[in-house]
């Protein structure tokens, strides 16, 4: 049986990545938000380059870390309601390696997708190109973070009444030491100042999230089939 | 829901589940298939107490619920092959034995109700378990897709699986145990007149 879990998590991970083809629109949509979201802010504050330049790397994050949620409340949802969880959770996968494919897939159709979209978001907002690197990796951190945990609350609040709402109340909070880290790292680095520790604090985040959310995650899902 | 119903069934058995609607026949199999845990009692298998590894549980049951599980944006057999994947069977096999193998490369949506059953039910003969649990099998389907469940239904017994199923209509089961859940606004009564009974 336990040779067979990572090809399994593959094949979940795989049907995830191929319905997102299938429904490119909807894939497609949380990347469209975070390049129109970031692109309002010089609309809304005006064309100063200097104040742009400041705010760049906040607006960056703010807006990735909102565009992440948009697809979570599908990410379980659709599959409770028509009856495919139930299949998933007979798949002979335990739950929490169930949550981690599916957090991996929305990483995959999301996280990643943001990444590519974060450059010339940044470079439209004046951030200066030296300092890119430091704010890709940072969103490579930070996205794997919001996967983990929007995944986690996703299935918390699946089968919960008005989930949809609850979704954000519970990630936003959660994901605020990424957002505090990634953007404080971009600060120090336009300042020249050493952004290395921000990125390791976000790195270790990321390692106490790997193991723990897949597991309440996989708690939340056995509870929703009940 | 469900209070005081025991079952027992030996390889190649069959049982139907019968009682009126909400009488808990499909909280009864989804408790047997792991899905939920019972506030009482036992499940055993081989006389081990199959909930205790809920995961490895999984491998032993093949479930059909009362939604056929399909992604509309699939291909059927991109629908099944996670299923396939997971027992090491062949869709293309399973598909055939549905009479489903020239939808094989349809999106799910396009599926009457009755294909879109048989789509459920090939999963559930590709998941190569032992015990099937199914929540009205028929629904749906035509008296040509009846005749080829009675196949998949002997073929299974014959092999020493099991087959629970739930059902409003006759099923092509051949010597089928049955068990008939009272309808449980009958029980209700009886609580309440016991608990009066208790009382005086």
């Amino acid at each position: 049986m336990s040779p067979q879990i990572p090809a399994l998590i593959l094949a979940v991970v795989g049907r995830d990545l191929r319905l997102a083809v299938r429904h490119g629109a909807d894939t497609l949509g949380a990347v469209l938000f975070f390049v129109l979201a970031g692109a309002l802010f010089p609309l809304a504050l005006g064309p100063s380059p200097d104040l742009l330049r400041r705010m760049a790397p906040g607006i960056v994050w703010v807006c990735a870390l909102l565009a992440a949620l948009l697809p979570l409340d599908r990410l379980f949802g659709s599959e409770l309601e028509d009856g495919s969880l139930d299949q998933l959770m007979l798949t002979g996968l335990p739950p929490a390696l169930v949550a981690l494919a599916k957090m991996a897939a929305h990483w995959l159709t999301t996280g990643l997708p943001l990444l590519f979209a974060a450059g010339p978001l940044a470079i439209m907002l004046g951030l200066p190109v030296p300092v890119l690197p430091v704010l890709l990796a940072g969103l490579l951190l930070g996205t794997l973070v919001l996967s983990l945990i929007g995944g986690m609350a996703a299935s918390v609040v699946l089968g919960a009444r008005r989930g949809g709402v609850l979704l954000p109340l519970l990630v936003l909070p959660l994901a605020t030491p990424a957002l505090i880290f990634g953007a404080a790292a971009l600060d120090a680095a336009q300042t020249g100042l050493p952004w290395q520790p921000d990125l390791e604090l976000l790195g270790a985040f990321l390692a106490a999230a790997l193991p723990l959310c897949p597991l309440a995650a996989g708690a939340g899902l056995r509870a929703a089939v009940e | 829901m469900l209070d005081g119903v025991g079952l027992a069934l030996d390889a190649g058995d069959a049982l139907l589940l019968t009682g009126p609607n909400g009488a808990g026949k499909s909280t009864l199999l989804r408790v047997l298939a792991g899905l939920r845990k019972p506030e009482g009692g036992h499940v055993l298998w081989a006389g081990i107490d199959a909930l205790a590894d809920r995961t490895a549980h999984a491998g032993r049951v093949a479930y059909l619920g009362h939604q056929d599980a399909l992604k509309a944006g699939l291909t059927l057999r991109e629908n099944l092959l996670l299923a396939a994947r997971a027992a090491g069977s062949d869709p293309d096999e399973a598909m055939a034995a549905l009479d489903l193998s020239g939808l094989a490369d349809l999106p799910a949506r396009m599926l009457s109700a009755g294909q879109k059953r048989r789509a459920a039910l090939a999963r559930v003969m590709l998941a190569r378990a032992p015990l099937w649990l199914l929540d009205e099998p028929s629904l749906g389907l035509d008296s040509r897709a009846i005749g080829l469940l009675e196949g998949l239904f002997r073929t299974h017994r014959d092999t020493g699986g099991i087959v629970i199923a739930t059902t409003h209509v006759p099923l092509p089961l051949a010597h089928p145990k049955s068990l008939v859940l009272p309808d449980p606004n009958d029980a209700a009564r009886d609580d309440a007149r016991t608990s009066l009974d208790d009382a005086t």
